[in-house]
C-alpha cells in the first residue's frame, strides 16, 4: 500500500496517538542491550538530504537500522546533485533501487510532495523549506506528553523566528490537533501575516508568558537572516530571550536544536530540569522508528495519510 | 453605437499600427447561419456573413454564394469580432525551445485572437532598432496573426539608461516596456515619461516594488503563511501604480498598467482615471478566475508574477472589468520549459500560458454563472489594442475581416489534446471549459481552423 508523510495535516488525532503509542513500545526496545528488531529486514530506506542536518539525518539513520532496513545516505554535496542533476532525475534514479521509503530534506517547500509523485516508495518529509517538518512535531508531542502526562488543554507558547520556521508550522498544526492552545510570539517582522489561520494566537511581547504550561523556543536562524528582520541580536535577546527570570518554575522548556546559547535561550534554563531539549533528541529515534513502521509495516493506511490517488499520478507537462 | 470605420486594405494591419504577419491569401468565405454578436457595431442576431477579399462584404439573410467563396456551416455557432491580446511572450529571440513566432501566433489564432503584442524581455532584449527590425522581418515570414512588438524602456531592462525610443518608434515599436521588471527608479521613470513626447508610444508598466516583493513566490496571505512561502504583498503592486500614475499626471504622459492583480491597484487606477491621468490597464484571465487558494497544491503552473491573490482581490478585478476601470483582458501568455516548471515551487520560474484558454476560461468562469455579460467580455477582449492605436476588430461591413467562430456549448478538457503553444504550463490545465474556438479569421485571412471542424461543401 502506498502512503506518505508529507505534512502534519495528513494525520488525524487517532493517527498521531497510534504513532506515539508505537514510539513508546519502541522506547522499551531501545532500553535493551540488543536494540534491533527485524521488522524491515531486506527493505531499503534512502535518506536524501539537500540540507545540512545532524539530528534529523542521524536519527532517521538509526531508526531505519534498528528496524533492520538497509540504509543509503545521499547528500547533495558529493553526489550527482553537485553536477546539476535535477531533483526529478535524482529521485527517479534512486527509485530504480526500489526503496521502501525515501526520507527527503530540502530547502524548498513542497519538495517532498514532488518526490511522492516521482517514486513508488513511501515518502517522508524530513523538512521542506520553511513549510513543514512533521516528524519533528511528532517527536515534540511525544516528549511533551511523556513529561506532562496529557496534551489536552495544555497552553504552549512558540517563541522566536516563526517566519522562517518549518518547526513552528508543523507544531502549531500538531499541537492544536491534540487539543493544545497555541500562541506564537516573536518580533512583528518575524511573524508571517495570516499565521492566525493555522489556529494559533499571535503576540508580539512576552507579557503573558506566565500562562504557558510549556515554552517552545525557536532557533534564531542566522543562516536564513537576510534583511533587517531584527535590529540586532542584542535587542532580540533583550526582548525575547527565555531566561531564568522569564521562565517560571512550573513551565516546561523545549527547543528543536541546535541552540544559540545566549540568544534565544540563556544558559541557566538550558541546563535546568525543566528543559526537555535532550529528551527531544532521544525521542527522535523512537518516533522515527514508529513513523517508518507505520508507513512501511503498519496494517492499513492511517485515515489521514493520503494515497497516490489523491496526489495524482506523475503528470505529463 | 456606430461601426468603427476601418478603410485600410487587406494585408495591412487592423489599423495603421505597425503589425506584421506572414503573407496570407485574403479569404472569401460565406459564414452561414451563425449568431453574429458585436456589441460595438450593435450587431446581435442570426444572419449570414460574407467575407470577400478579406473584408466583411455583406451581412444578411440567405446570402447568395459567390463563385469563389468557401461556405462554412456555422449554424449553432457564434461569430464574434476576434480578440486582441496586448501582452504575449513569444520567447523569440533566445528561448525558441519554449515558444517561437510560429507556435505562439498559432496558439493565438487557436484562442480566437486576430492580433497580439509581443513583449521585449527576450535574450537579447529588444532594446535597439536592429533587433526590432530582425524580429519584424521574421514575423513577416512566420506570424499567423498580425503581431506587434514592444521595445524596452531601458537598455537591457537594466533600469538605468533609456533606450533610443525615437528611433525604435520609427522602426515600428508599438510601445515601450521593461515587462518582467518594474522601472525601479522614479527618476528614470520620470525621464521616460518626458522622452515619451518624442516617441509618442505608451509606456507599458510591470508595476512592482522589488523591495516589497523580496524573494516572494506567491501572494502574501494566509496560504503563504501556511505553506511557509515568502509572500508578495498586494501593496508591492499598488504603491508602484500610485507612484507611476502620479508621475504620468505630472508629466502629462500616457501609461498602460500590465496585469493588475490587487484590489488596492484597482482603487489606485480608478482614482487616477477620475483625475484625468492618461492611464489604461489590463487584467489576465487567471487573476480573474483563480486565487491563492489554488496554490495550496504547490502546482508550479499556478506560479506567476503578479501572483494569484485573494478572493477579495478577484472580486475587485471583476468589478473593475465590468465598470471599465480595467480596460481590457490580456493573457500574459508566458511559456516555460517543462524541466524548469518541474521543480519545487520556489525554484520554478514565474509565468503561465493562456492564449488558447482565455476566452473559454472567462466564458466558463464568468459568463455562464451570470457574473459578467457576454457582450462586456467581448468588448474587453477586443479592446487590448486601443492603448496602442490599434482599432478594435469589428464585424461591421466594410471592415477588414477579424472574426472568430465559437461553439459556446462545446466542452473540452484543457491540455487533453496538447497545445498549439510549445509549452504546456497552462494555468487552466486539467480544467473542463465550455466554449471552443472553431475558426479564426485575422485581418482578412483564415488563421486557424479546428482540425475536426467540418467545412460545408462549396455550393
Amino acid at each position: 500500500m502506498r502512503r506518505h508523510l508529507l505534512s502534519v495535516d495528513d494525520l488525524s488525532r487517532d493517527d498521531i496517538e497510534r504513532i506515539l503509542g508505537r514510539a513508546e513500545s519502541f522506547a522499551e526496545v531501545s532500553g535493551r542491550e540488543i536494540k534491533k528488531v527485524p521488522t524491515l529486514r531486506g527493505r531499503t530506506v534512502i535518506n536524501l538530504f539537500y540540507e545540512a542536518s545532524t539530528r534529523t539525518s542521524s536519527s532517521f539513520e538509526l531508526a531505519a537500522k534498528r528496524l533492520s532496513a538497509d540504509l543509503v545516505n545521499v547528500k547533495s554535496s558529493g553526489s550527482a546533485v553537485d553536477k546539476g542533476e535535477s531533483l526529478k532525475d535524482t529521485v527517479q534514479t534512486l527509485s530504480a533501487y526500489d526503496p521502501a521509503a525515501i526520507v527527503i530534506r530540502s530547502p524548498h517547500a513542497g519538495a517532498a510532495g514532488l518526490v511522492a509523485r516521482w517514486t513508488r516508495g513511501s515518502v517522508i518529509n524530513a523538512g521542506d523549506g520553511k513549510h513543514e517538518h512533521p516528524t519533528q512535531a511528532l517527536l515534540d508531542l511525544y516528549t511533551l506528553k511523556r513529561r506532562a502526562g496529557s496534551l489536552e488543554g495544555l497552553n504552549v507558547w512558540i517563541v522566536g523566528d516563526v517566519l522562517h520556521s518549518r518547526v513552528a508550522r508543523s507544531n502549531v498544526l500538531a499541537l492544536t490537533r491534540m487539543g493544545c492552545e497555541v500562541t506564537v510570539c516573536g518580533p512583528p517582522t518575524l511573524i508571517p501575516r495570516g499565521i492566525e489561520a493555522l489556529g494559533c494566537d499571535v503576540r508580539y511581547t512576552l507579557d503573558g508568558l506566565g500562562e504557558a504550561d510549556a515554552v517552545y523556543a525557536l532557533r534564531m536562524q542566522q543562516e536564513r537572516m537576510s534583511g533587517s528582520f531584527v535590529p540586532s541580536l542584542r535587542e532580540y535577546a533583550a526582548q525575547y530571550q527565555i531566561d531564568g527570570r522569564r521562565l517560571g518554575p512550573n513551565q516546561l522548556l523545549m527547543h528543536p536544536g541546535p541552540v544559540n546559547r545566549g540568544v534565544e535561550l540563556a544558559a541557566e534554563v538550558i541546563d535546568s530540569p525543566q528543559a526537555l531539549i535532550t529528551e527531544q533528541v532521544e525521542s527522535g529515534v523512537v518516533v522515527r522508528m514508529a513513523v517508518l513502521y507505520e508507513l512501511l509495516a503498519g496494517g492499513g493506511a492511517p485515515s489521514g495519510v493520503r494515497t497516490v490517488a489523491e496526489y495524482g499520478e506523475p503528470q505529463p507537462a | 453605437m456606430s461601426p468603427t470605420p476601418a478603410l485600410e486594405g487587406p494585408g495591412t494591419p487592423v489599423s495603421g499600427a505597425p503589425l506584421d504577419r506572414a503573407p496570407s491569401p485574403p479569404a472569401s468565405v460565406l459564414i452561414r447561419g451563425a449568431r453574429l454578436l458585436d456589441p460595438r457595431a450593435g450587431l446581435d442576431g442570426r444572419a449570414d456573413m460574407l467575407v470577400r477579399a478579406g473584408r466583411v462584404a455583406e451581412i444578411g439573410d440567405a446570402l447568395e454564394v459567390p463563385e469563389e467563396a468557401e461556405v462554412v456551416d456555422a449554424v449553432g455557432l457564434h461569430a464574434f469580432p476576434a480578440f486582441v491580446d496586448p501582452h504575449v511572450h513569444l520567447r523569440t529571440p533566445g528561448r525558441e525551445d519554449e515558444e517561437d513566432i510560429d507556435s505562439g501566433t498559432r496558439a493565438a489564432a487557436a484562442g480566437g485572437f486576430c492580433a497580439i503584442l509581443a513583449q521585449p524581455n527576450t535574450q537579447p532584449v529588444v532594446d535597439s532598432a536592429p533587433v526590432l527590425r530582425s524580429l519584424r522581418d521574421r514575423a513577416r515570414v512566420e506570424a499567423r496573426v498580425p503581431t506587434g512588438f514592444l521595445a524596452a524602456i531601458t537598455v537591457g531592462q537594466g533600469g538605468e539608461l533609456l533606450t533610443e525610443m525615437a528611433e525604435l518608434a520609427e522602426a515600428g515599436a508599438v510601445g515601450f516596456t521593461d515587462d518582467g521588471l518594474p522601472v525601479r527608479s522614479a527618476g528614470i521613470m520620470r525621464q521616460a515619461l518626458q522622452y515619451q513626447r518624442l516617441a509618442d508610444r505608451p509606456l507599458v508598466l510591470h508595476a512592482e516594488d522589488p523591495s516589497l516583493s523580496g524573494d516572494g513566490a506567491m501572494h502574501e496571505g494566509e496560504v503563504s503563511a501556511l505553506l511557509g512561502l515568502s509572500g508578495i504583498p498586494s501593496v508591492s503592486e499598488s504603491t508602484m501604480v500610485a507612484r507611476d500614475c502620479a508621475l504620468a499626471a505630472y508629466e502629462g504622459g500616457r501609461i498602460h498598467v500590465q496585469h493588475v492583480s490587487a484590489l488596492e491597484t484597482v482603487e489606485a487606477i480608478a482614482r487616477a482615471k477620475a483625475s484625468d491621468t492618461h492611464v489604461t490597464c489590463e487584467v489576465t484571465p487567471h487573476h480573474l478566475l483563480l486565487t491563492d487558494e489554488a496554490v495550496r497544491s504547490l502546482d508550479t503552473s499556478l506560479k506567476m508574477n503578479p501572483p494569484l491573490r485573494a478572493e477579495l482581490d478577484r472580486q475587485a478585478l471583476i468589478a473593475g472589468l465590468r465598470s471599465g476601470t480595467i480596460d481590457c483582458v490580456a493573457t500574459d501568455h508566458a511559456p516555460h520549459a517543462r524541466e524548469e516548471k518541474e521543480q519545487p515551487f520556489e525554484l520554478a520560474p514565474m509565468g503561465v500560458t493562456g492564449l488558447e484558454t482565455a476566452f473559454a476560461a472567462l466564458h466558463t468562469g464568468l459568463v455562464l454563472p451570470g457574473v459578467l455579460a457576454l457582450s462586456v467580455l467581448l468588448e474587453r477582449m477586443t479592446a487590448g489594442g486601443a492603448p496602442f492605436g490599434i482599432a478594435a476588430p469589428t464585424l461591421a461591413p466594410g471592415a477588414p475581416a477579424n472574426v472568430c467562430l465559437v461553439d459556446l456549448d462545446a466542452e473540452w478538457d484543457v491540455g487533453e489534446a496538447g497545445y498549439e503553444s510549445r509549452s504546456g504550463n497552462c494555468a487552466f490545465a486539467g480544467h473542463r471549459l465550455t466554449g471552443r474556438v472553431r475558426m479564426t479569421i485575422a485581418d482578412g485571412a483564415v488563421a486557424y481552423r479546428e482540425r475536426t471542424f467540418a467545412l460545408g461543401a462549396v455550393a
